[in-house]
């Protein structure tokens, strides 16, 4: 990406990370940036670095999470940040408290940063108007998980050079996925080609308006692509009336050798996790280190996200 | 009360087909008694005290088919009170209340108290609208014959919709025989569940779930083939989409006998509104595209829907200042009814005749009630209104108690300057 370089000096507009569709080119090519100084750390022996010494960083998890939630932890300790963990499960708002005076209490104690996760799409927009420090935003509702599409598209660079001009396709529960959307939005700013492949019933309405291609045939949906991206198809989804069954669902959408021959031969396979193997993705497939970087997703998601704590942290 | 001479106004009843200036008397009882052009300055005896009413527009009190107030239950967010007020300072004289309170308007001895409520506390008219089922349950039916016997005239279960197709057609089977005015809030629960706005690229966007317009349809198409087999006085109470409307036009067509309603949020605003998770725009029915704005003001135009209502429906601010998904649905409007619907008279989308009737004559009409004209000998429940004032909404100067108004800062242009109710000036701005 020779193209940062030239934006090095850009700076980010916003104070909160609520989501992909307020970033500029520019401010995604200086997160990236940043978060590529941090690949080598991670890999290093000593880890810890003293940028947010002295800040307070509070993650604050409305729904279940261990992935990510351990992957902000992480990056916020590396940086040298005090980083503070809720857990929602006992905490007030389970007595009735509403998010604003939540908000208003942690406020309180004078965080420099909030990561927020919440079952409710806007949650964090809702946060971020009545706080005084930056919110980033781990994943709200249906609508954006913006670490998770910079994580990936890291992870692309990281491989392929660049995203601009590459085949992707996001298969599987569209409708319900953060991750596609803003994987969605943060792929077409970098110039990639896009096509969602999912049954019709996992299709949001007017997606197509989003700016992606929309197949409904795996072997079609994959013709030729550069990466596969595959999402969790959660396991509720199947006992309601989205689909008939796991296993037509896997015989017709799930990741197999068969379906992978029509992408590019060096196609690589990517999941958000967790997966859920023989559901959406051949276990074989998962673990295949020449085309899964499943693995890498995660461990480039700990510099994407020390990369955002530590540009939004000094925004404030 | 002695006699009123108002003179000096552009009077306008759609009822009676008038829109001429001239003047009207109020007698001592508080009714009309002369009416038109020949009620002028120059007919009328010197030395009497007139009203100028400046040639300003005066027609028949508005009447607002859908209300929400608080009693009981809910006193916080709006009152008997608090509604009056609100309301005439809107040139609504008479409101159907609906009956989602708490408890619920589902029998006799509930209307005795709102009756007295409401004359206790209220200048405005307020006919209460009784549930059609046990606690708005939608499964055992109330007593129309009994509580049309005390005087209710609409019966709805308000924000809900009866879903069960067999309970529907034995209301409006068994309705038929009582003549009570069955009201629909038409929405398939099971397929808009869980939906908060419009289904569409926004909600996609934003992540919410969406309520597809053909919730809505569903209910009404289902609804229309009932009134085939059973004819009783049939009301949608507000539709929101282009797909309705094909439905509504196929059944006028047909000969079909029945009504609708359109809320003033859905001919004035859609779904972009909502911008970055507006909470005050989170409506029921959702705003919907620009394209079913459109189709609904044109449908006005048309007559295939008759009645605009505010769907005042005032929640109080705590339970708004939540995360979308979990907001309060609805939004004040009472208040701002009629200047915002002459928006709609000021761009050109609207005449002014079609607006006005669709305030009065038209629900008065559904409801079969003498109010919402000029006649000589009814009540002079009357609104004058300045059509061309402009002015900024502003919730901190709305008298609702609620201040949930869906259109904060927006630019009107119209404003009522008196409410007369049998005859007595009850708000008159300063």
């Amino acid at each position: 990406m020779a193209v940062i370089k030239k934006f090095k000096a850009v700076k980010i507009s916003q104070n909160h990370l609520l989501g992909v569709q307020d970033l500029t080119y520019s401010e995604v090519s200086y997160i990236l940036d940043e978060a590529k100084t941090f690949i080598k750390l991670n890999k290093s022996t000593s880890k810890k670095t003293d940028a947010l010494r002295g800040k307070t960083q509070i993650n604050l998890f409305f729904e279940p999470s261990t992935r990510t939630q351990s992957s902000f932890e992480l990056a916020g300790k590396r940086l040298g940040a005090d980083v503070m963990s809720m857990n929602i499960v006992n905490s007030a708002i389970k007595k009735g408290e509403t998010l604003i005076d939540t908000a208003m209490t942690l406020n309180a104690m004078h965080p420099d940063i909030i990561v927020v996760r919440h079952q409710d799409s806007g949650a964090p927009n809702l946060l971020s108007q009545k706080v005084n420090c930056s919110v980033i935003n781990a994943g709200d509702g249906r609508r954006e998980h913006p670490t998770q599409a910079l994580l990936d598209a890291l992870t692309i660079i990281n491989r392929r050079g660049k995203v601009e001009g590459l085949k992707i396709a996001i298969c599987g529960d569209i409708l319900h996925s953060r991750v596609a959307r803003s994987n969605i939005y943060l792929m077409n700013m970098l110039g990639a080609e896009i096509n969602v492949v999912a049954p019709k019933t996992l299709l949001p309405h007017s997606i197509e308006r989003l700016g992606v291609k929309v197949f409904t045939d795996m072997k079609k949906g994959l013709d030729n692509c550069d990466i596969v991206m595959m999402l969790r198809l959660q396991n509720e989804r199947m006992q309601g009336s989205f689909l008939p069954s796991a296993r037509e669902y896997y015989e017709y959408f799930g990741l197999t050798p068969d379906k992978m021959e029509v992408a590019k031969k060096d196609a690589l396979i990517m999941h958000p996790g967790p997966m859920n193997r023989g559901v959406e993705i051949d276990t074989n497939l998962a673990d295949d280190i020449n085309r899964s970087v499943i693995k890498e997703q995660v461990e480039l998601g700990v510099a994407v996200r020390m990369a955002c704590l530590k540009i939004y942290c000094k925004k404030m | 009360m002695k006699e009123k001479y108002l003179i000096n106004a552009r009077i306008i009843d759609p009822k009676k087909q008038i829109d001429e200036f001239g003047g009207l008397i109020i007698d001592i009882n508080g009714k009309i008694k002369a009416v038109g052009k020949k009620v002028s300055n120059g007919n009328l005896p010197s030395g009497i005290d007139k009203i100028d009413l400046k040639k300003h527009i005066l027609i028949p009190g508005i009447v607002d088919m859908r209300v929400f107030v608080g009693e009981p239950g809910y006193e916080y967010k709006e009152n008997f009170r608090t509604l009056s007020n609100a309301a005439l300072s809107g040139g609504v004289t008479s409101v159907v209340s609906m009956p989602n309170t708490l408890p619920v308007i589902d029998n006799v001895s509930m209307v005795d108290f709102l009756k007295r409520r409401g004359r206790d506390k209220s200048k405005i008219n307020i006919y209460p609208a009784a549930s059609l089922t046990r606690n708005a349950e939608g499964k055992q039916m109330t007593e129309f014959g009994l509580l049309k016997k005390k005087g209710i005239i609409a019966f709805t279960d308000g924000v809900k919709t009866i879903q069960d197709p067999q309970v529907m057609s034995r209301i409006m089977n068994y309705a038929g025989e009582s003549d009570a005015l069955i009201m629909q809030h038409a929405e398939d629960n099971i397929l808009s569940s869980g939906g908060l706005i419009n289904e569409g690229e926004i909600s996609t966007r934003l992540g919410l779930k969406g309520i597809p317009s053909l919730a809505e349809k569903i209910i009404v198409e289902r609804d229309l083939s009932f009134l085939e087999e059973y004819h009783c006085k049939y009301h949608i109470s507000q539709i929101s989409s282009k797909k309705t409307l094909s439905i509504i036009k196929k059944a006028k067509e047909e000969g079909k006998i029945f009504s609708t309603g359109v809320s003033i949020n859905n001919l004035s605003l859609n779904e972009n509104d909502i911008g970055d998770f507006r909470t005050f725009l989170k409506l029921s029915p959702p705003l919907r595209t620009e394209e079913d704005r459109l189709s609904l003001i044109k449908a006005i135009d048309e007559d295939l829907v008759e009645v605009i209502v505010s769907d005042h429906k005032p929640e109080d601010e705590e339970s708004k200042r939540l995360t979308f998904a979990k907001a309060a649905t609805g939004a004040t409007g009472i208040e701002t009814l009629l200047p915002l619907a002459l928006e709609l008279f000021h761009n050109g989308s609207l005449k002014l005749n079609k607006i006005i009737a669709s305030l009065t004559s038209n629900p008065a009409k559904i409801l079969n009630i003498d109010k919402g004209n000029l006649e000589i000998g009814s009540d002079a429940d009357l609104c004058i209104f300045d059509i061309n004032k402009p002015w900024v909404v502003n919730k901190g100067e709305l008298l609702s108690k609620s201040k949930n108004t869906p259109i904060e800062d927006r630019k009107l242009q119209g404003q009522i300057i008196k409410t007369f109710i049998k005859g007595e000036i009850a708000f008159e701005r300063a």
